[in-house]
């Protein structure tokens, strides 16, 4: 589970998250929403530990990850940012071997080539395996960004709007993965992913934390956070969630 | 593949060696030899130290086409030279011991290295564009305050400064050498093994510290080994912005590959080939006509415009 206590973070002066104060069940998917700078993607950064709040903590499993040193942070954590794109001459094999780093430092075991390729199974890119990331499409690449946060073998996986760019069949190909992997079983992982989409948030999300302005407006249930009211207060405009043939959507009125 | 290739550029390299220290040799064989492999010694060093240290500045800065010169190393050789000459004189700067000079000139680039990236980096290791920009505000600070001064030399004085102002290993002194080089091999392997996080590196600071990487400390321990390599070569030849610049780009595009373990020594043997290759035409082939580091500027320069041209067309 994640407790995060009373946080506040301030940037340049700037207050970006205020009086946060929650828990995110370990089990399932949890969908971080909130309209363009409610401080969705800081709250991930405090999450794993990349950006130091200025008031209050963030327990993962009870551990005090922001305190952590950064290598047994990378073993609980895996964060896949929103970032530049990577040095050239990469290929997928190679992207998504990075993901093992932070238990191999460099020397990497043949458990780790294992775990690396069970990764690109997982997200199909075994026929991308050595191509390099320059050569694929926005879609491809984001999967295999995706594979190394996978390949890093963490119990908690935070997304940072993983389906920014790619058209509606990639993001359902990615969010089904993400929705597979966070179902119970052996291989399972509690999956934080800060969401656009409000049509992925009904049709997977477990769990919402819905953030405006930089304060926590609801953490709960899909079925309770993800309704028409709620959804059209948070974005100031009019949302209807409804079922079609059996699957609720959200599409804006 | 990529390992293959790496073991051509030795091959490459042992050849340019062994003609630079054969070509045309005629007697008295043991002096010529000496003088030769002290230059040999001088140009593998300072090319596999300047190559070396621009694949990592690259990686650090998360640009490919920069080099350390950028931030001011070469200005402030010239405004040392042009300073010592000011004080001194032509005379008293001529009959400057050695190893002294070479300290001080060591001591002052690495210090105002040191001085520049901590300054910097206080504002956090992530701003590398804030520590570019600054090195090149600072360089041209030191280049305007090395013209303004020179203005004020005599013009014998001036010439000395000009002549100290290129790159030149026609008179290494094999005693600076024999300080210079275990300090810029120690520095290399030091730079080899920081290689695998440095490839982690360069997918950015986010997403290496995501992994694990403390990617501050990193970026200060690169930092500082770039700025002992680049001082004691600067000190020991002269300045050479693009030398740099010329190597880690071509081993970049022979190599073919990410991974520093590779790209390091690649770029530290292209870098000694460079200027092995370079003056061995120089010396032998166009008989002291020219200068070394005016070829290997030129050549350096021509690859930057080719690289920010193709990059603008991508």
């Amino acid at each position: 589970m994640i407790r995060i206590e009373n946080l506040d973070l301030t940037l340049d002066g700037a207050p970006i998250l205020q009086g946060i104060d929650t828990e995110i069940p370990a089990s399932g998917l949890t969908a971080v929403i909130g309209p363009n700078g409610a401080g969705k993607s800081s709250l991930l950064h405090c999450l794993a530990g990349l950006v130091r709040p200025t008031q209050g903590r963030v327990l993962i499993d009870g551990i005090d990850i922001p305190a952590a040193k950064p290598a047994e942070r990378a073993r609980r954590v895996a964060l896949l940012s929103q970032g530049s794109p990577a040095l050239p001459r990469l290929t997928v094999a190679e992207l998504v071997g990075f993901g093992r780093w932070p238990h191999h430092q460099g020397r990497p075991s043949s458990e780790d080539h294992r775990l690396v390729q069970a990764s690109i199974d997982c997200f199909d890119l075994d026929p991308l395996a050595h191509r390099r990331l320059e050569t694929l499409s926005g879609g491809q690449r984001q999967r295999a960004f995706v594979a190394m946060a996978h390949a890093q073998t963490t119990p908690w996986m935070l997304l940072d709007e993983p389906l920014a760019a790619l058209d509606p069949r990639y993001a359902r190909d990615i969010m089904d993965r993400l929705c597979t992997l966070s179902r119970p079983g052996p291989e399972a992982r509690s999956i934080v992913v800060v969401l656009h989409d409000l049509a992925m948030a009904v049709r997977c999300a477990d769990w919402v934390v819905s953030l405006k302005d930089g304060r926590l407006v609801q953490s709960a249930p899909r079925a309770e956070a993800l309704t028409s009211r709620n959804l059209s207060d948070l974005f100031e405009a009019e949302i209807l969630v409804d079922e079609v043939q059996g699957r609720p959507v959200a599409v804006l009125a | 593949m990529a390992d293959r290739r790496l073991l051509f550029l030795g091959l490459g390299l042992l050849v340019a060696a062994t003609l630079y220290l054969l070509w045309g040799l005629r007697s008295p064989y043991g002096f010529i030899l000496s003088l030769r492999a002290t230059k040999l010694a001088a140009l593998v060093v300072v090319g596999a130290a300047i190559g070396a240290a621009t694949v990592m500045f690259q990686t650090v800065a998360a640009n490919r086409l920069l080099t350390p010169g950028i931030v001011g190393f070469d200005a402030m050789f010239v405004l040392i030279q042009t300073l010592l000459v000011l004080l001194l004189g032509g005379i008293g700067y001529a009959a400057l011991p050695q190893i002294p000079k070479f300290a001080i000139e060591t001591l002052a680039l690495a210090g105002a290295a040191t001085l520049l990236f901590s300054a910097i980096l206080r504002q956090g290791a992530g701003d590398m564009t804030r520590l570019v920009l600054t090195g090149v505000i600072f360089g041209i600070l030191m280049r305007g305050l090395a013209t303004f001064l020179q203005r004020i030399l005599d013009p014998s004085e001036f010439a000395i400064v000009q002549s100290a102002s290129f790159a030149s290993f026609t008179a290494i002194d094999p005693v600076q050498l024999a300080f210079a080089a275990p300090l810029l091999a120690a520095a290399l392997v030091a730079g080899q093994r920081l290689a695998p996080a440095l490839d982690v590196a360069g997918l950015g600071r986010d997403r290496a510290r995501a992994l694990g990487v403390d990617h501050d400390r990193l970026v200060l321990k690169v930092l500082a080994l770039i700025a002992g390599l680049v001082a004691v070569a600067t000190a020991l030849a002269g300045p050479m912005t693009f030398l740099g610049l010329l190597a880690a780009s071509l081993a970049a595009s022979i190599l073919n590959t990410h991974r520093h373990r590779l790209l390091l020594p690649g770029a530290a043997m292209l870098g000694a080939l460079i200027l092995v290759a370079g003056q061995f035409l120089f010396e032998r082939l166009l008989g002291l006509q020219s200068t070394l580091s005016v070829i290997v500027e030129f050549l350096g320069g021509m690859v930057f415009l080719m690289l920010v041209l193709r990059r603008r067309a991508a």
